[in-house]
């Protein structure tokens, strides 16, 4: 745990002083918290007298039947918004993790890192670790402001139930953690494999892509997102996590990485 | 501390090191000479178990290479062809991180210790990419030490570095094998090993020969004698060449130049010979061929 914990110490105090990564790290969280919040601002007089029954199915299906038609329009259109604090947590770590391996081959550190007596798992768990735990802590803050700023704008508690519902809270706290995992292992793996920082970065962003069929579908009515789904969607996903931490390590060949790197 | 047997390393088509057979016994400095490419560097990373055997054994620290490997990393310390230093990390951070990973049980003292040592101390809090080539070299043998290792192995740790910080690095290698540590020295710079290998092995492919620098001199050049005379003449070389121990003995300029085996035994009597022949000695000094001649004659035959 010593080793893993100086890995990322290591990797930490290297990351944080390249500029475009804290950017990445501040930026994007605190534009994805804001547009949902800029949304529910914008809506926040729609027609309150509507009622439900004016609705297309779809947007029914997301409200309560105490929810007028002007609010339920305001959790769909909030809802959509979600789904920016589920990308969160697979974009922000791509750039760290992606630099993370072939970053140390360029620099030449890699094979005085290899001769420690460091095993493999220790130094992945750490690069994983230093690149999932901004992210996934910056969209938990996110999501935070983002719930403060709702009940200010809104100030509604039916509202407010339907917006941080189990599903979002699911999405969030679960399936979010699941993604960076994901997105993390996926890089290391691209980073480990290729000998340019530019090929890892992207290679790595391809992860990002299921998740924009997801937000499509639902902003096209494809389908919705629900409990179910989402819980159905986290367990699928922590069984492609396990699937890919397997092959980050096994993809990672000490011998390989230091003999095909000139 | 060391010994390999027959140990090879192929790379797909590619025969790196071709059935390696040593013996280092501690407190050895080995230098290890060969030209580019001719697999020192695989040997090292199979040595520090950076990479596996394709066949052949090797113990290190009585580790065995491919089965012991972490043991293996943990006993040695190792100096890369490039230092591969965390530029944008302070010089003390960048030991600090290595120290707790070579798991030393008092990183601070350790850091500060070696950074003294090697006069980096009072430039600890600055970023390593601000160093120049030599202080990077220091800060890198620095990081090799970090956890004591009674083997080192160091890639060309005066490549590219002024004669001021070569001269350093060397200084301190010499500190090294004071301290009675086995040192496996991969250089290009002859002059270089000459001064600080115990032994050497010629290296291309596969191991042309290992020998003391002086025994190598002596087993391709034999030893040289160069007598100068007042007025030398080919008579005086004609009658030195028959004498049985004389391998050789040719006049160049006013020199005479006598190979043979055992000079401290045979020059009284040449010097008598001379003298009896109305030579007129003005000195008398030993022609030593330099390593970079051993090692082209060496390389040439290989």
């Amino acid at each position: 745990m010593q080793k893993v914990k100086t890995i990322l110490r290591k990797e930490w105090a290297e990351v944080f002083k390249n500029r475009m990564v804290v950017f990445s790290v501040i930026f994007m969280p605190l534009l994805f918290t804001a547009l949902p919040l800029i949304f529910l601002f914008a809506t926040r007089d729609a027609g309150l007298s509507e009622t439900n029954s004016d609705l297309p199915a779809q947007f029914a299906k997301l409200c309560s039947p105490e929810l007028s038609g002007g609010q339920c329009f305001q959790v769909y259109m909030s809802s959509q918004m979600m789904i920016l604090f589920m990308m969160m947590p697979l974009i922000i770590p791509v750039n760290i993790a992606a630099y993370s391996i072939v970053g140390e081959k360029t620099t030449r550190s890699l094979e005085p890192l290899l001769a420690t007596p460091i095993t493999t798992a220790e130094l992945l768990t750490g690069k994983n670790l230093a690149a999932m735990i901004p992210a996934v802590l910056a969209t938990w803050l996110g999501f935070g402001v983002y719930a403060i700023g709702a009940w200010i704008i809104v100030h509604d508690v039916a509202v407010m139930k339907a917006l941080f519902d189990p599903m979002w809270l699911l999405a969030v706290f679960v399936a979010g953690p699941l993604m960076a995992i994901l997105s993390v292992n996926f890089s290391i793996m691209v980073s480990s494999r290729v000998n340019d920082p530019r090929v890892a970065e992207q290679l790595s962003a391809v992860v990002i892509v299921p998740l924009l069929a997801i937000f499509f579908g639902q902003i096209s009515g494809l389908f919705f997102l629900d409990s179910k789904l989402v819980l159905l969607f986290s367990l699928v996903l922590a069984l492609i996590d396990g699937v890919v931490v397997y092959l980050a390590v096994r993809l990672f060949q000490r011998e390989t990485i230091l003999t095909r790197w000139k | 501390m060391i010994k390999t047997e027959n140990l090879t390393k192929q790379f797909s088509s590619t025969l790196a090191v071709d059935r390696l057979t040593i013996q280092i016994p501690e407190g050895e400095v080995f230098g290890f000479l060969g030209p580019n490419g001719a697999g020192k560097t695989t040997t090292v990373r199979l040595l520090t178990a950076l990479i596996g055997p394709t066949s052949g054994t090797a113990l290190v620290n009585g580790f065995q290479v491919g089965k012991q490997d972490t043991e293996i990393r943990r006993s040695v310390g190792i100096l890369t062809e490039s230092p591969g230093m965390y530029d944008n990390l302070s010089a003390e951070f960048n030991l600090m991180t290595f120290a707790n990973l070579y798991e030393v049980k008092d990183p601070k003292g350790q850091v500060e210790k070696y950074l003294r040592m090697l006069g980096l101390w009072e430039r600890r809090q600055d970023e390593a990419g601000t160093f120049s080539k030599g202080m990077k070299q220091k800060l890198a043998i620095a990081r090799a030490l970090l956890h004591e290792p009674r083997l080192l192995f160091l890639d060309e740790p005066t490549a590219g570095l002024d004669p001021e910080s070569a001269r350093l690095v060397r200084d301190f290698i010499e500190e090294l094998r004071k301290e009675g540590r086995t040192i496996f020295l991969c250089t290009h710079n002859l002059d270089e090993a000459d001064r600080l290998c115990d032994r050497i092995g010629v290296f291309k492919t596969h191991l042309l020969v290992v020998d003391t620098p002086e025994s190598l001199r002596n087993q391709l050049f034999g030893r040289k004698v160069v007598f100068h005379l007042k007025a030398a003449n080919d008579d005086l070389a004609a009658s030195l060449r028959g004498l049985p121990y004389v391998r050789e003995a040719k006049m160049v300029e006013d020199k005479i130049l006598v190979t043979l085996d055992n000079p401290e035994e045979r020059n009284p009597e040449i010097i008598r010979l001379l003298v009896g022949q109305g030579a007129e000695i003005q000195f008398v000094g030993e022609l030593r061929h330099s390593l970079e001649d051993v090692y082209f004659q060496l390389v040439k035959n290989a």
